[in-house]
């Protein structure tokens, strides 16, 4: 077992599967060489060669669909696309061609691309290097959503996607890369060398999609959650001292509806939390499974902390972040109901 | 100030938004004699390790093998056998028969659209007769002929048109939008050229496995102002892959003219050039020139070389689809003016000229593909159609969103019943 910090681990998992799968590859803007912008698959091309890991034009288009195109001559590619702002030019070959493939040709073929992606703010990266846009994609059928939270799930998760038949998005949250964030930007940042979840095995390990993870077990209000805002909602949980359990979704598709709705069913109550824009965002999916199942056991209405409906402004990404003060406001808001 | 007038303007603005307009519309007249057809023994046929730099001239000009009178000549006269020639004449005629019985289909109601390849029928078979069985294609929607080229069974595929219990798609895609995976044909999407940059992906992946066989694939006039059109010349610049990207330039995106995609000024195989990819523009009703300019391409790619850009000069003679009515958007004696021919009538011509074939044969052969389509027609309709008998099993519709069902569809196929 290693102290690894997530990057570490994302370059753990990439590296695990190259060495167990020769048809693993890597291709996407600056992988190659230089090991990627934030350095997830550093050293790879030296040790497996420019066959394997590969630079990519400035087209996430491109790259997208010289990955599904090269997943149905029976390699399984990891594309990277630098930040989650980037995706959207990719999204005809992702929402049409992707996750539609296997159902369209009646299962003779099928793609099983991994797409990772960094996302997220509070690296004071402005509007195009901030978004969280998981949402658009989770409302596409035939993916899978996932968002690791912690460097031990994002290698597991990682593995997952990449040994799936089915293609994957796979968000990193890059304010989670160095160490967890708990949402208070002016405290010095700690890494993950404490961290129980920084502890990640050196080998091959996986984690099943649609399993969320219980990160606090509670009593008196489940707060669903997942990416960097799972470490936020634990401060603002010591911040009002309320007994919570928080879920770490980690897969929104699939997703685990019977941890949602045996802790609501449990305590109440629930509070969903997401950095992403507030409306048709992942968290109104979550109030709806929550009404749908638990709404006899509700002893006061579901609230929803999210991003303002704005893109993310450079100058105000500390207003704009849901951090723990609206987050205590609203479990505040729901334990007095 | 007046609506519409820029306040810097001055009222002397030698600007003007340009909106090019087709030769002529249905009250207009158009005989194409602004076209300028190169003469048949023009263009040279470098060798395949030219470079791209040396071949320009090939993508403003147009490779032509049958001259006027269905005789072969010129430089990319590669002498194809009798035999293939034969051979390709059965596929096409096999192909607009086809298309004409499925459109009659789609008359009387059995089927819920179609699209016929009228005209453009040599680019797809005398493409697939230059390649290999084994080479991957990525398709666009009007590439039957290399499906039926390839042997693909014909009551499979009337069997997809109509939507029955043995639509291998098992109902869920539009008629026409096949699937043939033993023929090494890929799903064709329904969304444009998205098929162009993935065949440079797959092409990649056989580089990098070092085998050899090549992709091929296809857009049309319309769809390359695509973004995937720029990317796949890109990537196909790029890393070099045994890929063949091949423009099928109709000059009719439904109602809108190749002018309208940028065809005005430049060809589109010339697109090509400027990502120092070879680049070829053929006649694509020349059955022989398309066989020629395929197996050029072919040979580049196998030898290691790279891509090959393909503009095949056509006309679409068929509406867009059995939703489109083109006397609304363009003269109605229009196709019969075009001066590129019909692609079956030449090529029948050249093997009457080369004593092996007849008119007697030829319309034996009319006879034959009439019973055979009849026959094959009729036992697909045995299994259904949209409307009628057996459609897929409705449970399936459900599977095959995942590998394995998830929670959320197995939870909606039991809340629908099944």
């Amino acid at each position: 077992m290693a102290q690894m910090n997530m990057l570490e681990a994302i370059l753990s998992a990439q590296k695990t599967m190259l060495e167990r799968d020769d048809k693993v590859i890597i291709l996407g803007e600056d992988v190659g060489y230089f090991g990627g912008v934030f350095r997830a698959t550093e050293g790879l091309q030296a040790e497996f060669g420019t066959n394997r890991v590969f630079d990519t034009p400035i087209s996430e288009n491109g790259i997208v669909a010289a990955a599904i195109g090269m997943s149905i001559n029976g390699l399984r590619p990891i594309a990277e696309i630098q930040f989650a702002d980037y995706i959207y030019p990719a999204f005809d070959q992702i929402a049409s061609e992707a996750a539609k493939l296997r159902y369209r040709s009646g299962g003779e073929y099928s793609t099983n691309i991994t797409i990772r992606t960094p996302c997220g703010g509070g690296i004071r990266g402005g509007q195009t290097h901030s978004q969280s846009p998981e949402g658009i994609f989770t409302h596409v059928t035939g993916i899978n959503v996932i968002m690791p939270s912690n460097p031990y799930d994002a290698k597991g998760l990682l593995i997952t996607a990449i040994e799936s038949n089915d293609p994957v998005i796979f968000f990193e949250p890059k304010r989670l890369y160095n160490g967890p964030f708990y949402g208070e930007p002016d405290k010095p940042s700690v890494g993950w060398d404490t961290h129980k979840k920084g502890e990640v095995p050196d080998g091959h390990y996986s984690i099943p999609f649609g399993e969320a993870a219980i990160t606090r077990a509670g009593e008196e209000l489940t707060i669903i959650t997942y990416g960097t805002m799972v470490h936020v909602v634990e401060t603002a949980v010591e911040m009002t001292g309320v007994d919570a359990e928080i879920i770490d979704l980690r897969s929104l598709a699939p997703i685990d509806y019977d941890s949602i709705i045996n802790s609501v069913n449990k305590t109440g109550r629930c509070l969903v939390a997401h950095e992403a824009t507030k409306t048709g965002g992942f968290g109104a999916e979550i109030l709806s499974i929550v009404q749908e199942n638990c709404f006899w056991k509700l002893r006061a209405p579901i609230e929803r902390v999210a991003g303002w409906d704005i893109p993310y402004p450079h100058a105000f990404e500390w207003e704009y972040f849901p951090g723990p003060k609206r987050i205590s406001n609203a479990i505040n808001r729901i334990m007095e109901a | 100030m007046a609506k519409n007038q820029n306040q810097f303007s001055g009222g002397n603005s030698l600007n003007q938004l340009y909106v090019p307009q087709p030769t002529a519309r249905p009250d207009g007249f158009n005989d194409f004699s602004h076209l300028h057809i190169p003469d048949v023994e023009q263009a040279a046929c470098p060798a395949i390790d030219c470079s791209p730099h040396d071949m320009r001239d090939l993508a403003y000009g147009l490779i032509r093998v049958l001259d006027d009178d269905g005789n072969a000549k010129g430089n990319w006269n590669c002498k194809i056998e009798p035999q293939r020639l034969l051979q390709g004449l059965k596929d096409m005629l096999l192909t607009r028969m086809f298309d004409e019985r499925m459109q009659t289909m789609h008359r009387v109601g059995k089927i819920s659209f179609y699209m016929k390849c009228t005209g453009e029928e040599a680019i797809s078979v005398a493409h697939a007769a230059a390649i290999n069985f084994e080479d991957m294609v990525f398709p666009s929607y009007r590439n039957q002929g290399i499906l039926l080229a390839r042997g693909c069974n014909l009551v499979d595929m009337m069997c997809q048109c109509l939507s029955n219990a043995r639509d291998n798609c098992k109902g869920r895609q539009l008629p026409i939008m096949y699937s043939w995976k033993k023929g090494n044909f890929f799903s064709i999407s329904g969304n444009l050229a998205t098929q162009f940059s993935q065949a440079v992906g797959w092409a990649m992946a056989e580089a990098q496995q070092g085998g050899n066989r090549l992709a091929t694939t296809f857009v049309g006039d319309g769809s390359t102002a695509e973004l995937d059109f720029h990317s796949a010349l890109n990537f196909a610049a790029t890393y070099s892959p045994p890929v063949i990207l091949n423009i099928t330039n109709n000059q009719w995106a439904i109602s809108t003219n190749q002018v309208i995609a940028g065809g005005e000024k430049t060809t589109f195989a010339a697109r090509g050039i400027g990502f120092g990819l070879p680049s070829l523009r053929v006649d694509g009703n020349d059955f022989l020139a398309v066989y020629a300019a395929t197996k050029w391409a072919a040979d580049r790619a196998r030898a290691g070389l790279g891509a090959t850009v393909i503009e095949y000069f056509t006309y679409r003679v068929a509406p867009h689809s059995t939703s489109d009515d083109p006397s609304a958007y363009r003269p109605k004696n229009e196709e019969a003016l075009w001066p590129l021919g019909d692609p079956i009538e030449r090529l029948k011509t050249h093997l009457i000229n080369l004593n092996e074939w007849s008119e007697e044969q030829h319309n034996i052969l009319i006879e034959e593909i009439k019973i055979k389509l009849k026959k094959n027609y009729k036992q697909a309709e045995s299994y259904g159609t949209l409307k009628t008998g057996d459609r897929p099993d409705v449970t399936t519709m459900f599977e095959d969103v995942y590998e394995d069902m998830t929670l959320n569809l197995r939870r909606q196929r039991q809340e629908m019943g099944l």
